[in-house]
């Protein structure tokens, strides 16, 4: 199998630790080589495009570039980075005028971009490109017991619908499923969680989290799994607030779908970044213990 | 109590506007809206917006520009592209959003009050100098930008919590080969100019 470039993102080194720490050993357990892309910037994220769109292309278009240097394609675990650099990469490659002369200053300043890398989720690199078949042999310690509601969001799933359903996606599901998990109907699973706009506004933050941690409690789920960093954050540290301004107990861990992977692929429990939930984790570890996992 | 005109007279119209955020959007398709509401009722901003999506997009089409570039609507946007999967006229509205953005930072119309073009703004200049972003100081910043000093107090407790999880970081993120980055943005904003 050739080797990937994973880009991080800030998130990944920062907030969202535990993400970094149990993809790389899922990788390693299904035999995905994988190296991190060097001296990577950063994607830019919604607000870069909210100032300067030129500069916003060409921060992605530099990405693009080092992955491209090394012949490899970019996986990018969070949701923001991994729809900021596919759609830079489609208009860099479409011809438009503004985006050959951000193709010819990227290549003036010593990182030329030909646009040969494909941007590439984990959760499309396991089902897609690796096969759940292949994945689920490798399964160990299977997940039996345990009640999962997978939460995709958005950027993932939109505006790009070429391999999952925008309003009803089924493919994190499906790898809970081969890792012996119950994955629970979840209605609201692409809804919006607010995004950064929940970070700075108190009642956005609130209000769709609610409903998110609400619909998740009521299909009977144990913990909810995220592929997005801020996804994660939103879900997790708005529940007290919610607790306190509804008076309604939503308290469920939030965790991220490649930790439970780990799990089940057999990585030791210590290696997984489980100690950096916020919410206890002991009615999960019992259930994982009452259905057979070690 | 001041009673002011409540309608524009068409002579007040800019009738530029459509066409530059047309082109500025990439985004042909907004002629073709047919003021169904799929957007609005799609979007989880909707009842926090002044103006919903099918208001802008009607106002972006009649030339509404100083309503629309003040309006916090495009700032409220999550870019949950809802809306722009369900368009039936394939309106990418949530790039509409983004242009309209860019227009009102740089005719200086934007809520300069409101977090969310500050936190733009501030990451936009962090990652411009250091090639990172660096959660931490990027808030910081943001409350600095908005003289907001009660801000930081409601995010103590997640800020503790950040740190008893190990997730807090002090550091300043940058990337090694920050010259090359620096010589992009300046021929790139140049070249835009």
């Amino acid at each position: 199998m050739k080797e990937y470039a994973y880009y991080p993102g800030c998130s990944l080194k920062a907030g969202s630790k535990h993400y970094e720490e149990s993809l790389l050993p899922v990788f390693k357990a299904i035999g995905v080589p994988m190296k991190e892309l060097d001296d990577w910037n950063c994607c830019g994220a919604t607000a870069y495009f909210s100032v300067d769109e030129a500069m916003a292309e060409a921060i992605c278009g530099r990405n693009l570039s080092l992955a491209e240097q090394d012949g490899r394609d970019i996986i990018a675990p969070c949701a923001g980075c991994y729809l900021t650099m596919k759609k830079s990469n489609a208009f860099l490659g479409s011809g438009h005028a503004k985006a050959k002369k951000i193709m010819t200053e990227l290549k003036n300043a010593g990182c030329e971009y030909k646009g040969t890398v494909d941007v590439i989720h984990p959760v499309k690199l396991f089902t897609d490109d690796i096969g759940l078949d292949t994945i689920k042999a490798k399964v160990t310690n299977p997940l039996k017991g345990l009640k999962v509601a997978s939460y995709y969001g958005c950027q993932l799933v939109r505006p790009y619908t070429d391999f999952d359903d925008p309003d009803y996606p089924t493919s994190m599901d499906a790898i809970m499923e081969a890792m012996g998990a119950e994955a629970v109907n979840y209605p609201v699973k692409a809804r919006c969680c607010g995004g950064s706009l929940a970070g700075v506004l108190d009642d956005v933050a609130t209000g769709l989290n609610r409903l998110l941690l609400r619909e998740a409690k009521r299909n009977g789920a144990d913990v909810i799994v995220t592929l997005c960093p801020l996804c994660q954050f939103n879900l997790e540290m708005n529940q007290d607030k919610i607790v306190k301004k509804y008076n309604e107990d939503v308290k469920l861990p939030i965790l991220y779908f490649t930790q439970l992977m780990g799990l089940a692929l057999g990585v030791a429990r210590e290696d997984l970044g489980f100690s950096r939930s916020v919410i206890p984790l002991d009615v999960m570890w019992a259930k994982l213990a009452n259905g057979g996992a070690k | 109590m001041e009673i002011h005109r409540k309608v524009n007279f068409e002579s007040e119209m800019d009738t530029n506007f459509l066409g530059e955020i047309k082109e500025k959007s990439h985004s042909e398709e907004i002629s073709r809206c047919i003021q169904c509401g799929t957007c609005s009722s799609s979007c989880p901003m909707a009842e926090y917006m002044d103006y919903s999506p099918r208001k802008i997009i009607a106002m972006v089409k009649h030339g509404f520009k100083d309503e629309v570039l003040k309006s916090f609507t495009p700032w409220l946007c999550a870019s949950c592209y809802s809306c722009q999967v369900r368009c039936p006229s394939q309106i990418k509205i949530t790039d509409v959003m983004y242009t309209l953005r860019r227009e009102a930072v740089e005719s200086g119309a934007y809520p300069s009050k409101m977090p969310v073009p500050a936190l733009a703004q501030e990451m936009h200049k962090l990652i411009a100098k250091n090639g990172r972003n660096s959660e931490l100081w990027l808030v910081v910043r943001m409350y600095l930008r908005l003289r907001d000093f009660i801000g930081p107090l409601k995010m103590a407790g997640t800020g503790i919590d950040l740190m008893k999880t190990g997730r807090m970081s002090l550091k300043m993120e940058k990337i090694k080969n920050t010259k090359q980055l620096h010589t992009l943005l300046k021929a790139v904003s140049e070249e835009a100019k």
